[in-house]
């Protein structure tokens, strides 16, 4: 046998294992943007709609800014994640509720919404 | 020269690092809502929310044709005016008959140092007769306030606070409440009623601070019913998942003493209808 149809049959193999893992990575990712959604569309959960716009979002307030660009504002997914955990640190001054400190939402909570608000 | 300067900079830093007094932050407060809503009249803001809110005006213009306060006013003359077991009624427990007095409150009593409500002493004037008071927050006790509110209508906010450490230490205690984050949610009163005031929060426009006790108690939408100042306390407690306080605790008549402070010279127009 050679080399090169070994290394073609290693690769077939591979392929096999890793295209369903590959698959499933991306619908993971789909459904943290689905679960995301529905936690910040929730009022009792993040209920970012009371202070933002958000596409997709009916009635929204408007004491924060809307929820647009947001790979450009934050070109860092953790500097968003960090943004929802405590809006404090960055601005001590913003009436946003400090979700993660004060335990509004769990830490898989905060980073399903990051997951979805990152597609914004 | 440099002495000079020095000098005026130390007195202009210790001015500004003294505590304002309630007189002062009365008029720093107009003063913002003045520069807040540059259109919006002083006197206007007895209207609430709608003094804000064009469009909200006119639909509350329409409530106000078939005020949903008035069944609970009619039960409140005629609690007002039924004698107790004793023969006694209201009347004998108040200055002028309980006539046109509610401008006046919340003062400050001396005699016990604490602030009193009209709520407060409505209970004090029942149980001084052998009756069992009312729960504070809706009900018979909303329904008589709402009538010696109504009595008082147009009569101007007059909210004193006489020269005793007592009184100035409630005013503070109750101005340092409003400014305080509290809850889980972690908002102070002033975060949403003058920080935010006029931004929506989801399909609701924030109410401005100036003028809010002028119209209570109200008929609110939401309760289906009449509710006291102290029951709405409650409720913004509650809106920020925060332990709410019981009607007419040391804090909430601080809290109101300060608040009404701040309306000081606003005429009564209670009771009110509100979303």
């Amino acid at each position: 046998m050679t080399r090169k149809i070994v290394a073609a049959l290693v690769s077939a193999v591979l392929g096999s294992l890793l295209l369903p893992a590959a698959w499933s990575v991306a619908e993971e990712a789909q459904s943290a943007v689905e679960l995301g959604k529905g936690l910040a569309f929730d009022r009792k959960k993040g209920n970012c709609l009371a202070c933002h716009v958000i596409a997709g979002g009916d009635l929204a307030g408007n004491i924060g800014p809307p929820l647009v660009a947001m790979k450009m504002r934050f070109p860092d997914k953790a500097d968003l994640r960090a943004q929802i955990y405590d809006a404090f640190t960055k601005n001590p001054r913003s009436v946003m509720p400090r979700f993660g400190p004060h335990r509004a939402l769990t830490d898989e909570q905060i980073d399903l919404i990051t997951e979805y608000v990152y597609t914004l | 020269m440099k002495k000079i300067l020095v000098t005026t900079l130390g007195v202009a830093l210790v001015a500004g690092l003294a505590w304002a007094t309630p007189e002062e932050d009365r008029l720093a407060f107009i003063d913002y809502h003045k520069k807040r809503f540059p259109n919006v009249a002083v006197e206007d803001y007895v209207n609430g929310v709608y003094a804000i809110n064009p469009p909200a005006y006119q639909q509350w213009l329409q409530i106000e044709e078939f005020p949903p306060y008035e069944l609970a006013m009619a039960e409140g003359k005629e609690l007002f005016e039924t004698p107790f077991a004793n023969g006694k009624t209201y009347a004998d427990c108040f200055p002028n008959g309980g006539i046109g007095i509610r401008q006046n409150y919340p003062y400050f009593d001396a005699e016990t140092g604490q602030v009193k409500t009209i709520e407060l002493e409505i209970n004090e004037c029942r149980e001084r007769n052998g009756e069992k008071p009312f729960k504070y927050s809706k009900g018979k006790m909303a329904a008589i306030s709402a009538y010696m509110a109504f009595t008082s209508r147009g009569e101007k906010l007059n909210v004193v606070i006489p020269d005793d450490p007592r009184a100035l230490a409630a005013y503070e205690d109750g101005k340092e409440y409003y400014y305080s984050k509290r809850g889980q949610l972690n908002f102070s009163c002033a975060d949403c009623h003058v920080a935010s005031s006029g931004m929506m929060i989801r399909a609701d426009m924030l109410s401005p601070a100036l003028g809010h006790p002028t119209h209570f108690p109200v008929y609110r939408s939401k309760w289906d019913d009449m509710g006291t100042l102290h029951r709405r306390f409650g409720g913004c407690n509650k809106q920020v998942r925060a332990t709410p306080l019981p009607a007419q605790s040391e804090e909430y008549r601080n809290l109101e003493y300060f608040l009404t402070y701040m309306s000081n010279g606003m005429e009564v127009n209670g009771p009110g209808a509100r979303k």
